[in-house]
Parts: structure tokens; C-alpha cells; sequence
């Protein structure tokens, strides 16, 4: 189920202003991967680049290759809609959909390919929301709607609906970031469990969750003011917090700026 | 631990992400497919100028024949969108699978819809200037109907025009200030009971039937203050009709007049009045303009207020607060109601001239919107 | 506004009272002669031909509502919007004279049609086989007029979508329509309620595109084939030239329980947007 993503020169554009420029890195499966560093640089760009919903913003392009287990994602045979189940996405802001109750959110993903089974949709429910940690707070109000839960609660249950179409990848784009500090702990446990069945790539402005949470660690920062983003380390998580090879990932580290 | 480029070209597991997927090729393709296979189709039938299926009766030829009478060309036109898009569902559904099948079906849909939307218009103004054209002279404007028989072809639409100006002209010096300081009240003054009452009404009077409008000032003014039809009565109910466009629309301009230059004058310690009067006000105007234009273009067109209250003269009537007016739209109501093609034929032009005026106000208000808008 | 009402009373009450018929129920309109009138039939055509607009205008107008605002190319969106805002500014009297001359010669065929191969739905049946100004075609005159205003509105609710719960369709794979489906339609759904309902007061109160496109009599009909019909306020503009006294009053006092309706639908509208607007707060 977990695979592994190879990204190799990947620029992006929007329009005609160069956006990121030249990312290479490579993401083993069952791990945790974080992308830190100043804002504007480019880690959500990129990280929206690895399951194409770039493409949601209109003159957005990319170069390169992005592959799954060794299949672009980019070629032209490939279809948008199956690379976005195959390689789920976490929000900034927790996103239920407010219509619908919190059953019918963490199965929205399968009843749109196509299953109406209803034993099998409750089992998948009740399953992912297992695996979001959540199933004991909300077992009892499977039918209300989603929008009535606490910040933390809201996010468990868009990962719950994330993790429901089993994916391969899970993206998160400081996932806890709206949250409090109890439900950021509750989450960052979370990811702990998950990364046993997943690959996970998550964005973060905060360097000690990164320090806390993931196996390897990527630092972007601008090229110089009006340039583009890069990719300016990437290593095992405990080097780059300890001993850093390049002076800017060292700077951002310790404070320096950013 | 160094970037490893990998170059591997197969997956190592688990199913592919690729589908079978419809290039843009493959829809011209399937639309020259669709064209050639139905011209073959009707090649016998095809004749230009005539309808595909004259007086078909043929079911299918009445069912075209039933959507779109028209000429051939306009009718094969109909069955080729309707073929291709049937075709290219069918075909999407097998390549690409059902889903995708439904969302182009539903952007064909949405995009047929939008057709739809826009033929009425443009066949509404195609129509109008062909019609009017006819007639619509200098003649035509300059002169009135007084003593021109309906089966005539001389007369026009003078005292129309005459009306028309007077009556809407009345009722814009009426309700411009009203509406202005009603809308001044609202924002700047109130903030209790009153002023929501106020407002709810104005909101009520938006959605008020023009019909109901002209029954009020027949029922007050014309009936029972006795003072009789004119062309003022029409102002009045005009004026019912303006104002909530008026006061809603100054209403947002003054909304947009940012507060922090309300505070600089107040800091100046000029008193709020004379706030409002130079400064908020100034700042305001070209969107009250806008909305003032707008009402304006929309009583033009209004018949039914002014039938009930203005009556129609078929002669010229400089003096609108004494007797019976006409109004260009009530012109263009009663010939028609007329049989012969004479009064028909000015009720066209009457039309053309009408539409002339209010699309050229409305055109003039949504410019003035568009360059003079408030900047932060 | 309560001016309005008062007078209206007032004027409408030495009519009604001499009425010697049932004025809400009876259908025949003689309040000069016979004395004997009601607004039985012109209230059951207005409502009858403002439904008809609402079933014909609605599903075009919430289509073109959603291409302008969700699938147009951003470069033709404004121009888009701006021309079906024009067929809102064409006034009535010309939307009636295109009516009664252009569409109703077209619609011909299309009513033989319907006669023909769907008579058998009584709605459809047309035992003259005469074809011309009916109800049906005044239902399609008032859904074009109504057109810009439901599309207008719709189009506004569907813009201000979240753009949040777009992407959290998206990101789950969804396609463009069932994002749309997910997202924009449950969470514009008040507004195209609200939308619809005034859409629905704008055709009611519409006067003279309706008198020039019926064949006014005062027959109730569920044959909208046929030629026929009247509405209030149709019947008021037709009627008024020659109505005596008690006529007018007559008239009048249609023209209060038109006055009526339009305020019941205008609140209907507040209310169903202020319960949209709790409910999505909750």
C-alpha cells in the first residue's frame, strides 16, 4: 500500500514566474518526510505539486517527473482524479463538508468511486475513523453533521476521510497549524501511528514538531529576493536539527531568520 | 545522504495510475465523425432557405421541426449538437469510464444552457431593430398622431417621446434627492428601530409589482385627491418604482466611503453634516450616478404604471401636470393592440427607439461604474 | 407601504361589497354589467403561468448561473454575466411585443407537437388544434424575463463558495461536476431558493408582456396549449379602459390581493435566506 516518491527536477510556474526550481528528493514508503522552512518558499507549492492540485489554479505548469513507485504522475496517460486517490491531502484548515453528516464525510471519497454497499461503506467508516483516533468520540453521532465538532476533532475526521480510500501517499499541509496545542499533540501521535501504513509528507512552520514527528527532513528557502524557491537540504532528520551541511539550514535552525 | 535519482520506468507494485484518457484529438475526431455520418444521413433533405422536414410529418421531422423552426441549415445545426454530444457521452463512457462521462456530458449540458440563455436577447434585439428599422425616421420622431387614423401610415411617435422625457425627467428630480437622503439617513444616521424599519420597507417596496405601483397613485392622487390623469400622476408612480433602486444603491456607495476619512474630518471638528454633504457625498458620487442611471433606464421601459395614470394622448401635450400624456411604451402597447400593419409598423419603431434609449443609459451607467470605482 | 394598502382598501371595498358574486372564487369578470366578478381565474392564471416560468426558467438560469461561475474561462465570465444582466434591463413592452409577434409564430410548431404526440397528458391536449397566443406561451416569455434575476443571484451564492471544501473534493479525486455537486450546489442551496422565489414575484407582477401575449378570456384551463388564459395584472391593464365605476373598484382591489401575494412571496424569501443563513452558522 505505501509507496515510495521519487521527485526529479521539478520546477514550477505559474504563468511565467518561476515558482520553484530544481527539486530533487526521494521519499521512502512507511515514513515521515517534513518540509520546513520560511514562508513563500515554495513547501506548500511543492508539496500540492506531489498529487497535482496545482492544476487547480489556472497557468499553473510544472517540469519534471513526480513518481509513484516508479510511475510519473505527470505523463499524459495518467488521470488527475486517480492520482488524487491514490495520494491523499490534509488541509491547513479542516474542511468537512459542512452538508453532509460525519458518516457520510469519511466515506465521500469511496462513494465516489463508485461503492453503495452500506455494510461495506460503515465498515470502511468505522475503520478510518479507528485510524484517525476518533471512532470513541464519535461513535455515537455517526449522522451529525461535521461541522459540529471541535477544531482538533475536525481535523481527525478529514484525515479519517483521507485515510478511508486506503491511499498510497497522505499530504499535509500544516495540518495543525488552526489547532490547539492538545489537539497538535493528539495529531502528531497520530502521525506516529500512521506512518506505519503510509507514506507521509508534511509540510510544517513549526521546526520541533518536524524535529518531533518525522524520519527526514527538507529545508526550502528562497534563492534571493524575486527568485525562485528550492530545495536546499534534505537529510535525516536528527542531522539536519544537529549538524546541518549547508550555513542556511543553519541559520533557519537556529533562528537566525525566518 | 545524497538525492538518488532513480530511473526506474516500471512500477514496482499495486495498480497503475495511468487510464485510458480522451485527447483533444479525439473530440474533433468524433465531431467531423458526427458531421459526416449525419450530412450523409440527410443529404436528400437538405435544401437551403427551407425547413429540413417541411410540414414533416414524420416523427422525427415534427420533433425537429417542433424545437427550432427554422431553416435547414439552423435545424442541422440543432441535430449535430444533439448528435455529438450523445456520441462523445457514449464514447467518453467507454474509454474513460462513467465518471468522466458524466462530467462532460454536464459541461455540454451547462454550455448548451448558457446558449439558450443568450438567444433570447440577441433574437429580442435582432428583431426589434429589423422591425423598427422600417419605419423609424425623422418623420417619425418628429412628429405626433393627431389626427392620424390607425390605418394610416403617417404619424409618430413625437408626443410619445415628449412624454416619455417629461414624465421620467419629473420623477428622477423627485426621487434622486428623496433617495439620497433617505439612503444619507440610513448609513450615516440611524442605528436603531427606525432606521430598520426603514430599511426593511425600502426592501419591500424592491419586489412591489409596477402594476400595483400605478394602482396607488390612481387610487390616491387620480381618484381620490381628484386630481385627474396626467403626465405627473405617471411621475409619481414612477418615483414608487425608483426610489429603492435610488436608495439602495447610494446605500452601497456611501457604504464603500472608507470610515477613515469620515474620522479625519471629524477630527477636524467638522460637524457631521457637513461631513456628509462634502465630502462623504463627493466621494459617493459617481456610483450614485450609476444607480440613479440605472433606475432611470429601468422606468423608461415601465407600461404599466403610467397606462393606469398617464392614459395616452395621441397628440401632443407639452403641460404634464394637466390631462392626458403619452409615454413611448404605452405608444408602443396601444398600436399594437391595433390591427393594422400601419400601427404595428409604428409600434416597431416606437420599440426600436425605446430600446435605443434605455440600453444606451444602461450602457452609459455601467461604464461610468466601471472607471470611476472607489479606490481604497 | 402602508399607505399603499390602506388607500388601495379603500378604494377596493365599496367594489367588493357590491360584488354579487363571490369575489374570491368566481371566474366570470362583468362588475359593470352583471355585477357578478371574481378573481378566481386571473389569480389561478397568474399562478398557473408563474409556475410554468419557474419550471421552464429555473433549470436554464441555475445552469447558466453555474457555467459562468464555475466553468467559464475567467476572460469571457464578466461579459458573460454582463449580457444575461442586459436581458433584465429590456423593458417588458418589448419582451411582449417580440412575444405576441416572433415567439408566439414560432411556437407553433412546437405546440403541435406537444398536442400531438403528448395530448394524452391533459395539460397537453388541444381540442381545437388551434395554436397561438396561449398560456404556454406566456410562460416562456415570463421565464426569459425572469432569466437574469434567478441567474444574478445564484451566480453570486456560487461564487462565494468556500474555497476550502472545493479543494477538499478535489483532493479526494473528485471531477469537476461532482465537486460541484459536493460543494457548490448543497451550500448554494438557500440562495437559489431565495433566488427562485423572487424570480417567482417578478413573474406574477409582470403586466403587459403577459397582456400581449394572451388571449385573455376567463376560463380556468389546465390546457396550456390552448388559447386563453388571463392574469391579475394582465387583466387589470386589458380591463381597465373600460371599466365603470364599480370596475375599477374591482380592479382595484385584484390588484390589492396581487399586492398581497407579492408581499407574502418577498417575506417567504427573507425568511428561507435568514433559516439558510442560521442553519450554515449552526
Amino acid at each position: 500500500m505505501a509507496k515510495r516518491l521519487d521527485v526529479k527536477d521539478l520546477n514550477i510556474f505559474y504563468g511565467k514566474f518561476h515558482a520553484v526550481a530544481d527539486v530533487n528528493l526521494s521519499v521512502n514508503p512507511r515514513s515521515v518526510t517534513a518540509f520546513i522552512g520560511p514562508s513563500g518558499c515554495g513547501k506548500s507549492t511543492v508539496l500540492r505539486s506531489l498529487n497535482r492540485m496545482h492544476e487547480v489554479t489556472p497557468g499553473a505548469r510544472v517540469d519534471g517527473t513526480v513518481s509513484l513507485d516508479g510511475e510519473n504522475i505527470y505523463s499524459a496517460s495518467v488521470d488527475p482524479v486517480v492520482v488524487r486517490r491514490t495520494i491523499g491531502m490534509v488541509f491547513q484548515r479542516p474542511n468537512p463538508f459542512p452538508t453532509m453528516s460525519i458518516r457520510d464525510n469519511v466515506v465521500a471519497g469511496l462513494k465516489l468511486s463508485g461503492v453503495r454497499d452500506r455494510k461495506r461503506l460503515d465498515d470502511v467508516a468505522e475503520k478510518a475513523l479507528h485510524g484517525a483516533n476518533l471512532w470513541n468520540e464519535v461513535k455515537d453521532r455517526l449522522g451529525k453533521p461535521g461541522g459540529g465538532l471541535s477544531g482538533g476533532q475536525q481535523q481527525r475526521l478529514c484525515i479519517a476521510r483521507a485515510i478511508a480510500v486506503q491511499p498510497d501517499v497522505l499530504l499535509m499541509d500544516e495540518p495543525c497549524s488552526a489547532l490547539d496545542p492538545i489537539s497538535t499533540l493528539a495529531i502528531e501521535d497520530l502521525i506516529g501511528q500512521l506512518k506505519q501504513d503510509y507514506t507521509i509528507v508534511i509540510v510544517t512552520h513549526n521546526m520541533q514538531q518536524a524535529a518531533r514527528v518525522s524520519d527526514q527532513t527538507a529545508f526550502f528557502n528562497l534563492r534571493g529576493a524575486g527568485q525562485p524557491g528550492q530545495l536546499v537540504e534534505i537529510d535525516d532528520t536528527e542531522k539536519i536539527f544537529s549538524n546541518p551541511t549547508q550555513k542556511a539550514t543553519e541559520d533557519y535552525i537556529s533562528g537566525r531568520f525566518g | 545522504m545524497s538525492v538518488t535519482t532513480s530511473s526506474l520506468d516500471t512500477p514496482i507494485g499495486g495498480p497503475s495510475l495511468a487510464r485510458p484518457r480522451l485527447r483533444a484529438w479525439a473530440f474533433w475526431v468524433t465531431a467531423v465523425a458526427v458531421y459526416v455520418v449525419l450530412r450523409l444521413l440527410f443529404l436528400f433533405t437538405v435544401q437551403s432557405g427551407q425547413p429540413m422536414f417541411p410540414a414533416g410529418d414524420r416523427g422525427f421531422g415534427q420533433a425537429v421541426d417542433a424545437v427550432l423552426p427554422a431553416q435547414a441549415a439552423v435545424q442541422f445545426l440543432l441535430i449535430f449538437v444533439v448528435g455529438y454530444v450523445l456520441v462523445q457521452t457514449i464514447v467518453s463512457a467507454t474509454v474513460e469510464g462513467w465518471r468522466h462521462a458524466k462530467d462532460r456530458f454536464m459541461t455540454s449540458l451547462l454550455t448548451v444552457a448558457m446558449v439558450i440563455a443568450v438567444l433570447p436577447l440577441v433574437s429580442v434585439l435582432v428583431y426589434t431593430v429589423t422591425q423598427g428599422v422600417v419605419k423609424l425616421d425623422g418623420y417619425f420622431l418628429s412628429h405626433s398622431m393627431r389626427a392620424v387614423a390607425e390605418t394610416d401610415p403617417n404619424g409618430g411617435a413625437y408626443q410619445a417621446i415628449i412624454g416619455t422625457l417629461e414624465q421620467v425627467g419629473l420623477a428622477t428630480v423627485i426621487s434622486v434627492p428623496f433617495g439620497i437622503m433617505v439612503a444619507v439617513y440610513l448609513v450615516e444616521y440611524s442605528s436603531g428601530r427606525l432606521g430598520r424599519v426603514v430599511s426593511f420597507f425600502v426592501d419591500v417596496m424592491t419586489g412591489l409589482p409596477s402594476i400595483v405601483a400605478g394602482l396607488f397613485v390612481l387610487a390616491l392622487w387620480v381618484l381620490l385627491l381628484g386630481q385627474g390623469v396626467s403626465g405627473f400622476a405617471g411621475s409619481l408612480a414612477l418615483v414608487i418604482l425608483m426610489l429603492p433602486t435610488v436608495v439602495r444603491s447610494t446605500e452601497e456607495m456611501l457604504k464603500l466611503v472608507p470610515v477613515t476619512l469620515r474620522e479625519a474630518s471629524f477630527a477636524l471638528g467638522v460637524p457631521k453634516w457637513l461631513t456628509v454633504v462634502r465630502i462623504v457625498l463627493p466621494t459617493a458620487v459617481p456610483g450614485i450616478i450609476t444607480g440613479v442611471m440605472l433606475a432611470v433606464s429601468r422606468v423608461m421601459g415601465e407600461t404599466a404604471p403610467v397606462l393606469l395614470t398617464v392614459l395616452g394622448n395621441p397628440a401632443i401635450n407639452f403641460n404634464p401636470f394637466s390631462g392626458p400624456q403619452a409615454s413611448l411604451p404605452l405608444y408602443v402597447f396601444s398600436e399594437v393592440g391595433q390591427s393594422s400593419d400601419n400601427a404595428v409598423a409604428r409600434a416597431w419603431s416606437a420599440a426600436l427607439t425605446l430600446i435605443i434609449i434605455v440600453l444606451v443609459l444602461n450602457l452609459i451607467a455601467r461604464a461610468v461604474a466601471r472607471f470611476t470605482r472607489v479606490n481604497g | 407601504m402602508a399607505a399603499v394598502a390602506a388607500f388601495l382598501i379603500y378604494q377596493a371595498i365599496p367594489a367588493v361589497s357590491k360584488d354579487k358574486g363571490n369575489f374570491f372564487t368566481t371566474f366570470t369578470w362583468d362588475p359593470d354589467g352583471s355585477q357578478v366578478f371574481g378573481i378566481g381565474a386571473v389569480a389561478f392564471g397568474s399562478v398557473l403561468t408563474s409556475v410554468l416560468a419557474l419550471i421552464i426558467g429555473v433549470p436554464v438560469a441555475v445552469g447558466v448561473a453555474l457555467y459562468i461561475s464555475q466553468y467559464a474561462p475567467k476572460i469571457i465570465a464578466r461579459p458573460l454575466a454582463y449580457v444575461v444582466d442586459l436581458l433584465a434591463a429590456v423593458p417588458s413592452v418589448i419582451f411582449g411585443l417580440w412575444g405576441a409577434t416572433f415567439l408566439v409564430a414560432h411556437m407553433v410548431p412546437l405546440s403541435r407537437f406537444l398536442a400531438r404526440y403528448f395530448g394524452w397528458i391533459p395539460i397537453f391536449s388541444s381540442p381545437d388544434n388551434i395554436f397561438g397566443k396561449s398560456v404556454f406561451a406566456a410562460g416562456v416569455v415570463l421565464a426569459v424575463m425572469m432569466l437574469p434575476i434567478v441567474a444574478a443571484i445564484s451566480r453570486e451564492v456560487f461564487v462565494q463558495t468556500p474555497r476550502e471544501h472545493m479543494e477538499g473534493a478535489i483532493a479526494l479525486g473528485a471531477t469537476r461536476w461532482e465537486t460541484i455537486r459536493m460543494t457548490v450546489l448543497p451550500y448554494g442551496r438557500s440562495g437559489v431558493i431565495s433566488a427562485i422565489v423572487l424570480g417567482f414575484g417578478r413573474a406574477i407582477g409582470e403586466t403587459i408582456a403577459v397582456a400581449l401575449v394572451l388571449s385573455a378570456n376567463y376560463s380556468v384551463s389546465w390546457k396550456i396549449l390552448v388559447p386563453g388564459g388571463n392574469t391579475i395584472a394582465a387583466n387589470i391593464a386589458n380591463r381597465y379602459g373600460d371599466a365603470g365605476s364599480i370596475g375599477q373598484g374591482a380592479l382595484i382591489a385584484s390588484g390589492l390581493v396581487l399586492f398581497v401575494i407579492t408581499l407574502v412571496v418577498n417575506f417567504g424569501a427573507r425568511y428561507v435566506v435568514r433559516r439558510g443563513a442560521k442553519k450554515a452558522a449552526a
